[in-house]
């Protein structure tokens, strides 16, 4: 047996994600633990907003995921962020779904209003990304004031998913990463909502100050730009931002007709 | 600080949760007690377990087995469709089954405690006069334990008031419906919204204060201090 000399001294990141990453982030963190063995990652997952002010009140994660890249920028403003460090790592997708037998969504956002669907899931505009961005979409479709009374707030795009899959609300509107997940694939149907109904989903990770002493946490940050953890995002339906809208609608509408 | 129009309301609905769930559980927990203190029944033990199992039990367990059971993907939830016409998530009613559930030892036990120190020669004697149990429950029982009936629904009205974690499980937050002074806090700290998040906090706190506060007055009464 070998003793190394100089034992390496054990790492640990505390990585804070939205949770449009819920399942995803288990697969990008055990792709990174094969290639990273002597660090130790620890996730924990939550609205963006809900993250963002537990940072700003000295939570001790070293990097943040957000599903909205303006989160970040406000740490790197306040100075609670290392200012290089940002990087944008998706663009997320809104999606209707439905498990609820007899329920049809393929006509999108428009199939809400059905009256079968009594109760609509979305998650809350006031502090997660996905619940602003498909409160903005209903607004441009010209169906919130149509839909509000059927309208129920998850905390965070998960609950809001979970609140559709349990069928406690017959549809809802959600993350394409969710729906695509291995754990809910499968599971009812799912249409798109066009990309240009509601401000884009630009996702991006920043090393937090108390991060910035982690050396890490800049490992975490390089392994999201690998080739590996792209194929990852890209199984979960997170397109590049530089991909370009028209490529990723593209993209979306062909997986949607896979699955059918 | 800042005390929105937004507020009043909430802590409105608060209220009103607090006053039905604790009506309720004066209805159901005084013949709940009562059956629990004289009945003979072998299982007696196991049902006063499960009554004050949610001391102890985290809401979330609550939440969770609500959410599922009463999900319209279940018989139990199908029925509760039928009788009432909407699910038991995200309405007043069901936060109200879930605050029952949740408060009913903070009612039961108080009630169960009060109704012992009746005296059993009392009851006997009012039986034997020909007293109906409507009657004894009404002029003897009552009388006589109705501090320690009252301290019951006080204790349950304080402990609806401060319930979060099944309301966030169950009721997606509906203004006006769901969402309650606890979530508005909480959802105010998220936006990072202080001063409106230490208005919630401050009139929880009040009425957390003076419901204890009414509670404590009267035990001493109780005591003869």
């Amino acid at each position: 047996m070998n003793f190394p000399l100089q034992a390496e001294k054990p790492q640990t990141l505390l990585v804070c994600a939205a949770s449009d990453l819920t399942y995803c982030l288990e697969e990008l963190n055990a792709a990174f633990q094969k290639a990273h063995p002597e660090i130790t990652v620890k996730a924990t997952l939550g609205a963006s907003g809900n993250l963002l002010a537990q940072i700003q009140n000295g939570a001790p994660y070293d990097v943040f995921l957000s599903a909205d890249i303006q989160y970040p920028k406000a740490l790197i403003d306040a100075k609670a962020a290392e200012a290089d460090s940002l990087t944008p790592y998706a663009t997320g997708h809104l999606v209707v779904w439905t498990t609820t037998p007899g329920i049809d969504v393929k006509g999108g956002a428009g199939s809400l209003t059905a009256d079968a669907i009594q109760k609509i899931a979305i998650a809350n505009p006031e502090h997660a990304p996905y619940g602003r961005a498909a409160k903005a979409a209903l607004e441009h479709l010209g169906l919130w004031e149509k839909l509000r009374e059927k309208i129920v707030l998850g905390e965070n795009i998960a609950q809001t998913a979970q609140f559709v899959e349990t069928g406690n609300a017959q549809a809802g509107i959600v993350a394409l990463s969710l729906v695509l997940s291995p754990k809910l694939a499968n599971r009812g149907s799912y249409a798109a909502i066009p990309l240009d109904s509601y401000p884009a989903l630009e996702q991006g990770a920043v090393i937090t100050k108390k991060g910035g002493a982690n050396p890490a946490a800049k490992t975490y940050l390089e392994f999201l730009k690998s080739p590996e953890a792209r194929a990852i995002f890209d199984r979960y339906g997170f397109l590049l931002p530089e991909g370009g809208r028209a490529a990723s609608q593209s993209k979306i509408e062909t997986r949607e007709s896979e699955i059918r | 600080m800042t005390f929105s129009p937004d507020l009043w309301s909430t802590v409105g609905l608060t209220l009103r949760l607090a006053f039905v769930t604790t009506g309720v559980l004066l209805i159901l927990g005084l013949p709940l007690a009562h059956w629990l203190n004289t009945s003979r029944w072998r299982g007696v033990a196991i049902l006063e377990t499960l009554v004050t199992l949610p001391i102890v039990l985290p809401p979330t367990v609550i939440g969770f087995y609500l959410l599922v059971t009463f999900s319209p993907n279940h018989w139990p939830g199908q029925l509760w469709q039928s009788l009432t016409g909407h699910s038991l998530a995200f309405s007043f009613a069901g936060l109200v089954v879930g605050s029952v559930i949740y408060s009913l030892p903070f009612a039961v036990q108080p009630f169960q405690s009060a109704l012992k120190g009746v005296p059993e020669s009392l009851v006997e004697a009012a039986r034997v006069s020909g007293a109906s149990g409507w009657q004894i429950f009404r002029h003897i029982a009552f009388p006589l334990a109705r501090r320690g009936i009252l301290t019951g629904v006080i204790l349950s009205f304080a402990h609806t008031v401060g319930e979060f974690g099944v309301v966030l499980m169950l009721g997606g937050n509906i203004p006006g419906v769901t969402r309650v002074a606890s979530i508005s806090l909480y959802d105010e700290m998220q936006k990072l919204n202080y001063p409106a998040a230490h208005g919630y906090a401050l009139v929880l706190l009040a009425i957390a204060f003076v419901t204890i506060l009414i509670l404590a007055g009267l035990q001493r009464r109780a005591d003869g201090r």
